[in-house]
């Protein structure tokens, strides 16, 4: 069967030590055995590796910061359309989720298809409202509360006791043993990422977590849970494993029947000794480790572009578990021209 | 005791628990009796068993079998609601 040409643009280039999904998603896109794919990247910083990763990114274009606003991320997307006549369009950040969300219908009259939760499931799984979130679908929840000022820590003692967990609104988070910790950890979170910061109950258990998708409709199109075997200091996997868990996957079955979540997330869970499981957090994209379940038998990229286009796509029934991966880093030579093309020119 | 179900035992004393991702080495009579519990021996059959296999005295075989099963159980290698 030859492969249909199809051209993506996909962001997340950052494939770093905290790396963006970008990257991964691109590799499971490439293993794709129904399309022969042109990556387009889209890139917000010069030193993103995915940029000069010419095997796997076609071309790059950098695109405006979400501060800059949707008019300005529109009036990019329109001209790097009329260069390469992007068929899909993947973002990967948290952070611009929203501007792509309100966008999407211009997009979708450009000719360029998405496949993106709606606004109402983007919002009411936001860290601050993650409770709500919990007990709409009856998932278990730690207890949270969102602050706006360090004067606000004090009272947490009470509420909370320690150690507490400090969350930014997008990334990062931090566990405080003390006030002056949580206070520290706030000051650092909120100067990188903005307020509000949330605040969460400390949850002792092991974390797991889910790379799935859903079709929008109810549907799980697939799942597989993992667990980190090694984790960095920023707590992100540097190596992990894909488990056999059906409480796990229940929970994300049912969570989609309520929600009809649409696109790619991940859960991320804390199983108790007891064996209870907690969400402290749902992302709204693919995880960066969701080449993983390329590797345990699901492409679960590749099925997102076949929902964009609009095709009927049919849920993944089995994976296999046991399956590792681990990351590796790598010295990329790159020409200072190239580097001088995508600062001065942005795109490369 | 029983072993739960998915545990995977390999000949080479590999065991891997696929349900939370923890792999362990066992040697071969460690193995034995996984192999034992998988197949829903009753404890008193695999220390005679091993009893037998070994050539050993009875209060040593009792002693570190149960330090084994203990260890298994508290590795969550074995059914929760056993």
């Amino acid at each position: 069967m030859s492969k249909r040409k199809i051209t993506i643009a996909v962001s997340g280039l950052n494939n770093i030590d905290s790396p963006g999904p970008g990257i991964p998603v691109i590799r499971a896109l490439k293993d794709s055995e129904l399309f022969e794919i042109r990556i387009i990247g889209l890139s917000y910083d010069t030193m993103e590796p995915g940029i000069y990763m010419h095997d796997l990114v076609d071309k790059t274009y950098q695109i405006p910061l979400p501060s800059a606003g949707q008019q300005s991320l529109i009036t990019r997307l329109t001209y790097i359309h009329q260069q390469e006549k992007i068929d899909v369009l993947i973002p990967n950040f948290d952070a611009e989720l929203f501007n792509f969300i309100k966008l999407q219908d211009m997009l979708k009259k450009m000719g360029i298809d998405t496949f993106l939760p709606t606004l109402e499931q983007f919002e009411e799984r936001q860290k601050w409202a993650l409770n709500t979130f919990g007990e709409k679908y009856g998932i278990k929840v730690p207890k949270s509360k969102q602050i706006n000022s360090t004067a606000e820590i004090h009272a947490l003692t009470h509420e909370f006791g320690y150690p507490l967990v400090v969350k930014g609104k997008f990334y990062d988070a931090t566990v405080a043993y003390s006030p002056d910790q949580a206070m520290a950890a706030f000051n650092k979170i909120s100067s990188k990422w903005g307020l509000p910061i949330i605040i969460q109950q400390y949850t002792p258990g092991i974390e797991v977590n889910l790379t799935g998708i859903g079709d929008g409709k109810g549907n799980l199109i697939g799942a597989v849970p993992m667990r980190k075997t090694y984790i960095t200091d920023k707590g992100k996997a540097w190596a992990g494993i894909a488990l056999e868990d059906e409480t796990l996957m229940n929970i994300a079955r049912n969570m989609l029947k309520g929600n009809k979540w649409r696109g790619g997330f991940e859960l991320e869970m804390i199983k108790t000794d007891k064996r209870e499981y907690y969400l402290i957090e749902i992302n709204p994209r693919f995880p960066a480790w969701v080449y993983l379940a390329v590797g345990a038998g699901q492409n679960h990229p590749e099925a997102l572009v076949r929902l964009a286009l609009g095709e009927d796509v049919k849920p993944y029934e089995s994976y296999e578990s046991g399956k590792m991966f681990i990351r590796y880093s790598y010295d990329k030579i790159v020409d200072l021209k190239e580097f001088e093309t995508i600062s001065t020119l942005g795109e490369l | 005791m029983k072993l739960l179900k998915n545990i995977a035992l390999s000949d080479t004393g590999f065991v891997f628990n696929p349900g939370n991702g923890d792999s362990f080495s066992v040697n071969p009579i460690g193995l034995s009796i996984l192999k034992d519990l998988q197949e829903g021996k009753s404890e008193d059959a695999i220390r005679n068993r091993v009893i037998e296999d070994y050539q050993t005295d009875k209060e040593t075989i009792e002693k570190d079998l149960y330090d084994f099963l203990k260890m298994i159980e508290q590795f969550n290698l074995t059914d929760y609601h056993e």
